[in-house]
């Protein structure tokens, strides 16, 4: 056994016992992290098939950023573990039920016909000039330039959509725009000395009736 | 001697390069929090740690001792693993960055093709340290800095990785390597000039990937006491600190890689070949990191921190488009093959 | 429309920003003000409030004469005076408490005083070790006061011209 294949008995390893942390953890910020290993042992995966620039991405993309964001929001949510075990085992049949259909359906997409190693043999391992990322680049951007263009405006879309969706104007509000506050001048825009008048001496309501006050 | 080194295993050789690399950043780190009072103290008039040993010289000694002879402690409740697996996260990113960061020509322990991806992951990895520590301390200030802290190195690592779309542009390689020896030629070619609002905004960016002044409210001593570490003590503390400050050398590094030509002597290459000191090396490369590592502390000094909107509104409103307006440009520089620096 | 480029290039510029680094730079350069402490002493004015001391006159008898007037003065309350007539008929404290955690070293005390004889000194490194030595007896003061004699007359006399 080369220690490549180790390696990827290892790594493989990891990845699947990650994976089943994932689901089975109470804990949803352990969750994440455990997703966070599943997802760096099969970045590795990737880069023992000599897959650099999709490994390095896989890293970048969903551990760097998108897990961040997840983590982000479970950590502010106040999660009852409790009343999660309770409805756990309530919907057992129905998860059951999706599972399995799910399983299936997984099987005859990436099934051994049409995604074993016969489909797709192993390229062989590659000349020191061959870079992944150019190859990856150039088929992105002739082959399946179309596809990846459309994949683009869907994200745009989504982008501009998230933002509609969470912007709202709240008059009430007593919020300060900074870019307004940058643009602050030295001058009236800061502080302004006005010459207040000294008020006028009040004239006690006893006096005018005449009867004098003992100061 | 070189027969012998052969004669090692690859792994054992490894191993050593590692130490090689590791042990004089760990000397760096150590002497760059002494820096850092001399500096600032310098700044404030006054004259900094003097004390221990000749001009203070051996005060990060004396730190480092009290750090690890102080008691860890747990706070009740919190995630006792996590708590202590933090610090390690954003430790760990900051030093194995350098396993692709070239210190010569070809001086490189992992000569990869995708290296500044690399980078930009790493660098994004060490968000998981603060957040994790933030949550696992089960502290509300802690908590409090690790949500300012995650959401603004995401905000910048955008604008960091724009930037270094840009580089890779104007570079046309991933390879740190390829991208030092694209920038061959003077001072003039290296790319600070024509990348210079993305050389301002990595540096920035990198600024506020730290976590260093004057983006530090991820700590903000005056009003969340200090953030994510608060309840940090001991060796736990000095990891965190230690992560801080690998990583605004490995920041500082970058930049001098990716801007300032990295180990490329300012002189024409014509001039200087074989000129003791003045040819490229090594000792170059070292000079602009210590300029970057300077900045950060001159920054440090200077600056007030920014409020938290100020802070959002920097990265997203202001660094993201002028990144990617910039890439456009650098992009046009390109096909048109804009002289000096992409007339070959 | 033209102050808003303007107020654009100045931001993008990053000129302030500039001004301001060019301050600490300056200041990087400046000579330090540190006084390096238990070696070098900052100069003290002959009007330092530092330490109480009771002072006694040359012939050895001790000037306070129970007046009470800086019990009266003081506005910290931290000076207890008990008197009773001496021996020899002339009225002097039995008992004569500062408690230092209470003092503010205004320095009344020793404004109020008719004899000069609660002083304060020049002394400002000074600490406790043990519960209660925060009060300042009689006693320890007098024997400051003996201790410190010539000091505390030399900045009399060279604070008298402007008295």
């Amino acid at each position: 056994m080369g220690f490549e294949k180790f390696l990827f008995y290892v790594l493989a390893a990891t990845l699947i016992a990650a994976a089943g942390m994932v689901v089975t953890r109470r804990n949803p910020v352990h969750a994440v992290l455990f997703l966070v290993v599943a997802f760096v042992s099969s970045a590795m995966l990737w880069m023992l098939m000599e897959a650099e620039f999709l490994a390095i991405s896989l890293v970048l993309v969903y551990v760097g950023a998108v897990l961040v964001l997840f983590l982000f929001v479970i950590m502010m949510l106040d999660v009852e573990i409790a009343t999660l075990k309770a409805q756990f085992i309530r919907h057992l049949p129905l998860a059951l039920v999706v599972g399995v259909i799910m399983l299936v359906e997984i099987f005859l997409v990436v099934g051994p016909g049409n995604f074993g190693g016969e489909s797709f043999p192993n390229p062989g391992p590659q000349g020191p000039d061959y870079s992944n990322t150019r190859e990856l680049g150039l088929l992105l951007y002739s082959t399946y330039l179309y596809p990846f263009e459309i994949a683009a405006v869907i994200l745009l879309v989504a982008i501009v959509a998230a933002i509609r969706l969470t912007l709202r104007h709240r008059p009430d509000t007593k919020y300060l725009d900074p870019s307004k506050q940058v643009y602050v001048r030295k001058g009236p825009d800061r502080v302004q000395l006005i010459r207040v008048p000294p008020e006028p001496r009040r004239v006690p309501p006893a006096a005018t009736a005449g009867v004098e006050d003992e100061e | 001697m070189i027969e012998l080194w052969n004669s090692l295993p690859e792994v054992i050789r490894i191993l050593v390069k590692i130490v090689v690399i590791l042990a004089p950043l760990m000397g760096l780190v150590a002497y760059y929090t002494l820096a850092e009072r001399k500096i600032i103290g310098y700044m404030q008039i006054r004259i900094g740690p003097n004390r221990v040993g000749p001009r203070g010289l051996l005060q990060p000694i004396a730190d480092a001792l009290k750090l690890m002879f102080k008691e860890i402690i747990l706070p009740t409740r919190a995630d006792k693993t996590l708590f202590v697996i933090a610090p390690l996260l954003t430790l760990a990113p900051a030093l194995a960055a350098w396993a692709v960061f070239p210190f010569d020509e070809g001086l490189v322990l992992a000569d990869i093709d995708a290296g500044l991806l690399y980078i930009l992951a790493l660098t994004s990895l060490g968000v998981y340290g603060v957040i994790i520590a933030g949550w696992a301390s089960n502290s509300k200030y802690a908590l409090l800095g690790a949500l300012r802290s995650g959401a603004q190195i995401v905000a910048y690592e955008i604008a960091m990785g724009f930037a270094l779309v840009g580089v890779l542009v104007a570079a046309g390689s991933l390879n740190l390597g390829d991208i030092v020896m694209a920038q061959a030629g003077s001072l003039f070619t290296w790319f600070w000039l024509p990348l210079l609002p993305l050389f301002l905004i990595y540096f920035i960016s990198g600024l506020a990937e730290t976590n260093r002044a004057p983006f530090d409210v991820a700590e903000g001593e005056s009003e969340i006491v200090a953030g994510f570490h608060v309840e940090y003590s001991g060796m736990t503390f000095a990891v965190f600190f230690l992560g801080e400050y690998a990583n605004m050398i490995l920041i500082s590094a970058l930049s001098a890689l990716m801007f300032l030509g990295g180990w490329l002597s300012p002189l024409p290459a014509a001039w200087v070949e074989g000129v003791f000191l003045l040819d490229s090396g090594f000792h170059w490369l070292l000079l602009k990191t210590f300029f970057f590592m300077f900045l950060f502390l001159w920054f440090r000094a200077t600056f007030p921190r920014y409020r938290y909107d100020q802070i959002m509104r920097l990265g997203w409103k202001v660094f993201i488009p002028i990144t990617i307006v910039w890439i456009l440009v650098v992009g046009l520089a390109v096909v048109y093959k804009l002289p000096p620096w992409w007339s070959a | 429309m033209l102050q808003t480029m303007r107020d654009y290039l100045r931001s993008l510029l990053l000129l302030e920003l500039f001004q301001g680094l060019s301050v600490t730079g300056r200041y990087f350069f400046k000579t330090k003000f540190t006084v390096q402490y238990p070696e070098e002493k900052a100069p003290l004015s002959p009007r330092f409030r530092g330490l109480h001391a009771l002072r006694r006159y040359e012939n050895g008898e001790e000037r306070c004469i129970a007046c009470k007037l800086c019990e009266a003065t003081c506005p910290a309350l931290a000076i207890t005076i008990e008197a009773e007539p001496r021996a020899d008929g002339s009225r002097r404290t039995t008992r004569y408490d500062i408690d230092l955690f209470k003092c503010i070293f205004c320095g009344f005390c020793e404004e109020s005083c008719p004899v000069d004889s609660i002083v304060e000194t020049s002394c400002y490194e000074y600490c406790f070790e043990q519960r209660g030595e925060h009060i300042m007896t009689k006693d320890r003061l007098l024997a400051i006061g003996d201790q410190y004699e010539a000091e505390i007359a030399a900045a009399r006399a060279a604070d008298a011209p402007y008295r």
